[in-house]
């Protein structure tokens, strides 16, 4: 086993982390990350603990990004995975998720304790309502870069009617649209 | 809770673990149409609710998986939507990285990659769609969606206000 902190006093890379240290990283992260994850995850693993340096934490989020699931989640897989094999993939993912899963629990129980008082019921009227905006905004964010790719937008919007409109299920109608949107992003590239 | 209510909860949520391109946000929908249509554990507003209380918690924004599971079954709930969620895409991750050094300058990847990001748009636009029509139910409820919306867009408040505001606007009565 490696010291956690490992070699950072040379200025260049760190050591090798252990399965401990992995664990560590990535409870800081789940702990610190509100609203921006990736960017903790970033300062974490390029500029505090220097396991990564910018172009190998660029490439690995590039291989997080191609696949489903969430980015940083399977970005704390790749990493523990890189240093120290599955063990260090489940620390990493562990200490990810340890500290949010006590935490919405904890919102859970709270919850079901006072969904029924209508005071209560206000304040979540107006948190889901607040909850609707942010993911509208994010919406608009992701759909922004389409407007120059007719294409793409078309295919965008199909799925949204699908989905939206629709309501099917979500399965079919990936194994539908998928192949047909990666063939259009290829016959239409820009 | 019985042993068939954590089988269904890991079926469902393995599945969106495997179809979450772009995250927890695009698969919203889908969440909402197995727990409160086909399953029927809760309200609509019942699952709008935990989504936005799952925004309030720091950590990825997949954890509204744990707190659905922890509605419908308790803490073994919690546990298995919550490995449920983790474990598919996790595998396919660890696999595709032990291969990623031979397609990732692929010219391939890059239209599969531009093909995902717009039904990422199309499915997360969906989710907004379902979350705004079941909560902004009223003229005041329409205006905090609208003004955090704008909010979110041009000015870097952080998230957490954004809902704060939200929430306090409902303490006060406004709602």
């Amino acid at each position: 086993m490696q010291d956690e902190r490992g070699a950072t006093d040379e200025g260049q890379r760190a050591a090798v982390p252990s399965v401990g240290a992995l664990f560590m990283g990535f409870l800081g992260v789940g702990l610190m990350g509100f609203g921006g994850v990736l960017a903790m995850a970033r300062r974490m693993l390029v500029e505090d603990r220097r396991w990564l340096n910018p172009a190998e934490f660029t490439d690995l989020l590039a291989l997080c990004q191609f696949l489903p699931g969430g980015n940083i989640m399977n970005l704390s897989v790749a990493v523990g995975l890189r240093f120290r094999g599955w063990r260090g993939a489940l620390a990493a993912i562990a200490g990810l998720v340890a500290v949010p899963c006590v935490i919405v629990v904890g919102l859970g129980v709270v919850y079901d304790r006072y969904a029924e008082n209508p005071r209560v019921a206000n304040i979540f009227a107006g948190l889901a309502a607040a909850a609707a905006g942010l993911l509208i905004a994010a919406s608009i964010k992701i759909a922004e870069p389409l407007r120059r790719k007719p294409a793409s937008a078309v295919m965008a919007l199909v799925c949204f009617v699908a989905i939206a409109v629709f309501r099917f299920p979500l399965l079919p109608t990936m194994v539908v649209l998928a192949p047909l949107s990666v063939l259009v992003a290829w016959r239409f590239k820009s | 809770m019985s042993g068939a209510t954590l089988f269904t909860l890991a079926a469902i949520f393995a599945q969106l673990s495997l179809l979450a391109f772009g995250g927890a946000n695009a698969v919203v929908s889908e969440m909402q149409r197995q727990v409160v249509e086909v399953e029927q554990w809760m309200s609509a507003s019942d699952f709008i609710a935990l989504f936005a209380l799952a925004q309030t918690a720091p950590g990825p924004n997949l954890m509204i998986a744990t707190l659905i599971g922890w509605r419908v079954a308790a803490l073994p709930g919690a546990i298995v939507a919550q490995i449920a969620l983790i474990l598919p895409s996790s595998l396919l991750t660890a696999v595709t990285y032990t291969i990623w050094s031979r397609f990732r300058g692929a010219r391939w990847r890059r239209f599969v990659q531009a093909g995902l990001i717009s039904l990422t748009a199309g499915l997360i636009a969906a989710g907004a769609a379902l979350v705004a029509r079941t909560a902004a139910t009223d003229a005041i409820l329409v205006a905090i969606t609208a003004a955090v919306t704008a909010l979110h867009l041009w000015t870097r408040l952080h998230p957490l206000w954004l809902l704060g505001i939200g929430a306090a606007c409902g303490l006060v009565g406004f709602v």
